[in-house]
């Protein structure tokens, strides 16, 4: 690990440049950018102060750089929109413009200003004025920094040897890199080992994941771990170390590859289940897998236990399933098959062509309303037809309630350990659900297939050869970038009494022994500058770096500074 | 899209059309044709002078027509690369032979009217397809009467509408009078899971229509919006959550109903007539703007693409994969992600285009030194 530079900052008459961006008319639309800029050019140490329609276009950025050269500025504060999208593209300018991107100071106008106070242009234009004023003020004691570079361990983990970890690792593996694959069961193969046929594969389950499993074991980079459970995790990005239940010694990963998979919903309660003429959509895969028939009158019940105040989401596949297995109990049966859903999820290409074959199959659909769900009796299946406007019964001979795919309990553990999320539902919580689908917020971890969401055979390939890619970014490099705002502490007040080690929730912090006795040290890589331990820290001994204390109170003096 | 564009890895050929493509085992050489900008590409800054003298005028296609552009323009002011471009069809110069004042008032001098398109070609080892889509035109669909009703609009053209940069300032002005529209109906599949039109389901317009009518009561506390649907497919993460939120605390009123034909009262005001097919009655509903989800399509000339670079596509024109190689397309070293394989909203396609980098990875070192 390379130790990032560290100089005092030099606050004694920086040259500071300010930029304030119109974003079109989201931030000039409701706050008087001229008066703004024109405020700017007062304030201490600014020199030079511009308005751009969009600072972060290609002409903005252009514009930033040039602007640092021939002012020689020291220091750059863009009034804009939000870091969390855009502080990237303003550092790296400051830096292609020779000014260290630390010391680049983001003011969120938008955000927090004009998108806020759209009634008021006024009072949102002081406010623009008093958060310009904080943010120069607290860039004049800004810092250069270094990034932390960390060296990765070129090993992988993957948790869950289901289809989407098989195929992250042969993934992984066909491209030389080494994977350690765990699985908790005996086997491989997770929840395909139960179904039938897939569709619109148009095959058996199992002889796809014959094949599967037989390239998975093969691989000479993929050592394969079954009746193996995850104990324990420690360490950071490139270099985790992970307690397994079979193994003596831990084994060190550079990354970690999420694929625990999900478990069937047993429909407790739902259209009175009871496991016998009233089963689950699980239950009836596993009976024709084995080849038996459920008789000849057969009634899908959709949503059981889902799309409900209890369960609040929708399953995504659960419509599909319903409709592949109708249509093989027409072909192989003869069945009659009526399907009751409320919406029939059959979004895309193929599904939308299943759903004709089926109905041309002569499997019958029937929608029921939210409010009036259909009432199983003994005999009898009672349901209002929502667009038909009366009660039908269906005799049957089963019922199948099509039920969801739930989260693994094992997610709860396996998220601690992790020290990553889940949602309130209990699958795992990628690092932005739009934009990050197969990250963790946590460097070196990532996620795929249902263990993340409920997902077809062909989405859950999709994520997890994704994830794999997302992982061989470091494994290919050997390195981890990431940002030097981490916490320094000062051995001299450290009493190392491990407050700090303890709510750290990025295990950024070890207790070491030093010739002046236990101190706490901060794990550069690992640290997030959450500020966590400095709250704790009863010494002050733990500052942010980036944060600093000069810093915070010269942006709080400024913003009740009457100028 | 700044990332991109910074990357050093990356090289971006915008306005630029693949011609070609021969070469195997990942030792490809891609023909591409560089149109002619009338700009050059390394001089231009964007400055923008051109546009405010520039007397030529055309439909800005992307404000969906609501509005006119000058002939020398900018795409939209975040694009990359940050340069003017020429339209032919639409600047003076081009199509009466004199003008040329865009080139007097650029101080760089990068106004080249002599330059010719030129193709390009590089070696490659391995191509993504990810050309995206297109939205039906649903003139043809008359019952709609888009194109003849003014207020009934399709809903990029919304999008546009109620964007802050579009060309009513995000305000949601109604195109016959400019009246703010405080009644609209959002009518679903629009061509999609039509047998005549596109069979299939077009996935994001159930989403997007619901994110639609949220946003026009954010911009408006007293307005109301009315989504008619069939089956509302909201199946990715979060989704019902927020069905429920515009149920519950937006007012969004749900119809389940496939709209029959669309009228207009003498104020321009549409007159939506439906089979509520809750109730199975056939009712009207006047209100004052109609957003139509379109089917969305391959984009266009993506199959004359997929010919040219020997890949198979499905019935619709999407670009074809097997279920089990998602990534791959018929032709080994050419991988597709995103809406051109098929519908999929937007975390579907980062998911994919992460895959479809993956195979390339593999691929190229499967195939490397070959």
């Amino acid at each position: 690990m390379k130790n990032s530079k560290r100089s005092s900052g030099d606050s004694t008459a920086p040259r500071i440049g300010v930029f304030v961006c119109n974003c079109g008319i989201n931030i000039a639309g409701f706050v008087d950018t001229k008066e703004v800029a024109e405020y700017a050019k007062t304030l201490p140490n600014v020199v030079f102060v511009r308005e751009n329609l969009y600072s972060c276009s290609e002409a903005g950025i252009r514009d930033i750089k040039q602007a640092i050269i021939e002012n020689k500025l020291e220091r750059v504060v863009v009034a804009a929109c939000t870091p969390r999208t855009h502080e990237p593209t303003f550092r790296a300018a400051c830096e292609e413009a020779g000014v260290n991107p630390y010391y680049f100071e983001f003011v969120n106008i938008r955000e927090h200003c004009s998108w806020v106070h759209k009634d008021s242009r006024d009072d949102a234009t002081e406010k623009a004025k008093d958060l310009i004023r904080m943010g120069v003020a607290r860039a004049a004691y800004l810092e250069p920094m270094e990034p932390i570079i960390g060296d990765v361990t070129k090993k992988a983990l993957v948790i869950g040897g289901g289809v989407s970890g098989m195929t992250a690792a042969l993934e992984l593996g066909s491209r030389g890199f080494d994977v350690v694959l765990v699985e908790k069961d005996k086997a491989l193969g997770g929840l395909l080992r139960a179904l039938d046929e897939i569709y619109p594969w148009g095959n058996k389950a199992s002889t796809y994941l014959k094949q599967l499993v037989e390239s998975t074991k093969t691989n000479t980079h993929i050592e394969v771990l079954t009746s193996t459970e995850v104990t324990d995790v420690t360490g950071y990005v490139g270099n985790y170390d992970v307690k397994l239940s079979t193994l003596e010694e831990p084994i060190r990963v550079g990354v970690i590859i999420v694929a625990t998979g999900a478990v069937p919903l047993v429909p407790e309660g739902a259209y009175g289940y009871d496991a016998r003429s009233k089963i689950s959509m699980y239950e009836l895969e596993v009976m024709l897998k084995q080849g038996k028939s459920p008789g000849k009158r057969v009634v899908m019940i959709g949503c059981a236990g889902v799309r409900s105040n209890e369960r609040l989401y929708c399953s995504r596949i659960c419509c599909m399933t319903a409709i592949k297995n109708a249509l093989l109990l027409r072909k192989r049966y003869k069945a009659q098959v009526t399907v009751l859903y409320r919406d029939l999820m059959c979004y895309g290409t193929r599904n939308e062509e299943i759903l004709a074959e089926a109905k041309k199959a002569g499997v019958r659909f029937i929608n029921f309303s939210d409010e009036e769900p259909p009432l199983v009796e003994k005999e009898a299946v009672k349901v209002k037809g929502a667009i038909l406007g009366r009660e039908i019964s269906l005799p049957y001979d089963k019922v199948v309630l099509t039920s969801a795919l739930s989260p693994a309990p094992t997610n709860e553990s396996l998220s601690r350990m992790l020290k990553v999320p889940l949602d309130e539902y209990g699958f795992f919580l990628e690092a932005h659900v739009k934009l990050r689908p197969l990250d963790f917020a946590t460097d070196g971890i990532f996620v795929c297939g249902t263990s993340r969401w409920p997902a077809t055979i062909t989405e859950c390939l999709e994520q997890s050869i994704g994830a794999a890619s997302r992982a061989s970014t470091f494994l290919a490099t050997g390195s981890a970038k990431v940002e030097p705002i981490v916490s320094v502490i000062d051995p001299e007040k450290c009493r190392g009494c491990g407050l700090c080690v303890a709510v750290c929730p990025y295990g950024g912090i070890e207790l070491v022994e030093t010739d002046q006795g236990i101190k706490a040290r901060t794990i550069e890589v690992a640290c997030k500058g959450c500020g966590t331990c400095g709250a704790t820290c009863y010494r002050g001994a733990i500052t942010m770096r980036h944060y600093t204390n000069e810093q915070l109170v010269a942006q709080i003096k400024a913003a009740f500074a009457k100028v | 899209m700044l990332d991109a564009g910074r990357h050093p890895k990356i090289r971006i050929l915008a306005y630029s059309e693949v011609e070609g493509l021969k070469g195997r085992d990942g030792n490809f050489e891609i023909k591409i044709r560089r149109k002619a900008r009338y700009v050059k590409e390394d001089v231009c800054n964007a400055c923008g002078m051109c546009v405010t003298k520039c007397p030529g005028r055309a439909l800005d296609a992307f404000d969906m027509g609501l509005r006119k552009r000058t002939a020398i323009y900018l795409y939209f002011s975040q694009g990359i690369p940050a340069v003017m471009t020429i339209d032919p069809e639409h600047c003076i110069y081009f199509t009466k032979g004199r003008c040329r004042t865009c080139e007097k008032v650029c101080d760089k001098g990068a106004i080249d009217f002599e330059m010719k398109a030129r193709v390009e070609t590089y070696p490659v080892n391995a191509v993504i397809l990810a050309t995206g889509l297109d939205i039906l035109d649903p003139s043809h669909l008359t019952h709609y009467g888009y194109g003849k009703l003014k207020n009934v609009i399709t809903g990029l053209q919304y999008e546009r509408l109620i964007n802050a940069t579009g060309p009513t300032g995000g305000h949601l002005e109604r195109p016959s009078d400019g009246k703010l529209a405080k009644k609209v109906a959002y009518v679903q599949c629009v061509g999609s899971r039509d047998l005549n039109n596109c069979a299939y389901c077009s996935s994001v317009c159930c989403m997007y229509s619901i994110k639609d009518a949220m946003l026009a009561r954010e911009h408006d506390p007293e307005s109301d919006s009315y989504i008619f649907h069939t089956d509302l497919r909201n199946v990715g993460k979060w989704f019902q959550k927020y069905e429920k939120r515009a149920r519950e605390e937006y007012g969004v009123n749900f119809i389940r109903g496939r709209v029959a034909q669309i009228e207009e009262d003498e104020e321009c005001n549409p007159i939506v007539w439906y089979e509520d097919t809750r109730l199975q009655e056939v009712k009207a509903l006047k209100v004052e703007m109609v957003v139509l989800a379109t089917a969305a399509t391959p984009a266009k000339g993506a199959r004359g693409l997929a010919r040219l670079l020997g890949v198979r596509t499905d019935p619709y024109g999407f670009i074809q994969t097997k279920p089990d190689e998602p990534a791959d397309t018929s032709r080994p070293g050419i991988f597709a992600c995103g809406f051109c394989k098929g519908p999929c909203d937007i975390p579907e396609a980062v998911s994919q285009a992460s895959a479809a980098a993956e195979r390339v990875a593999a691929f190229i070192s499967q195939t490397a030194g070959v």
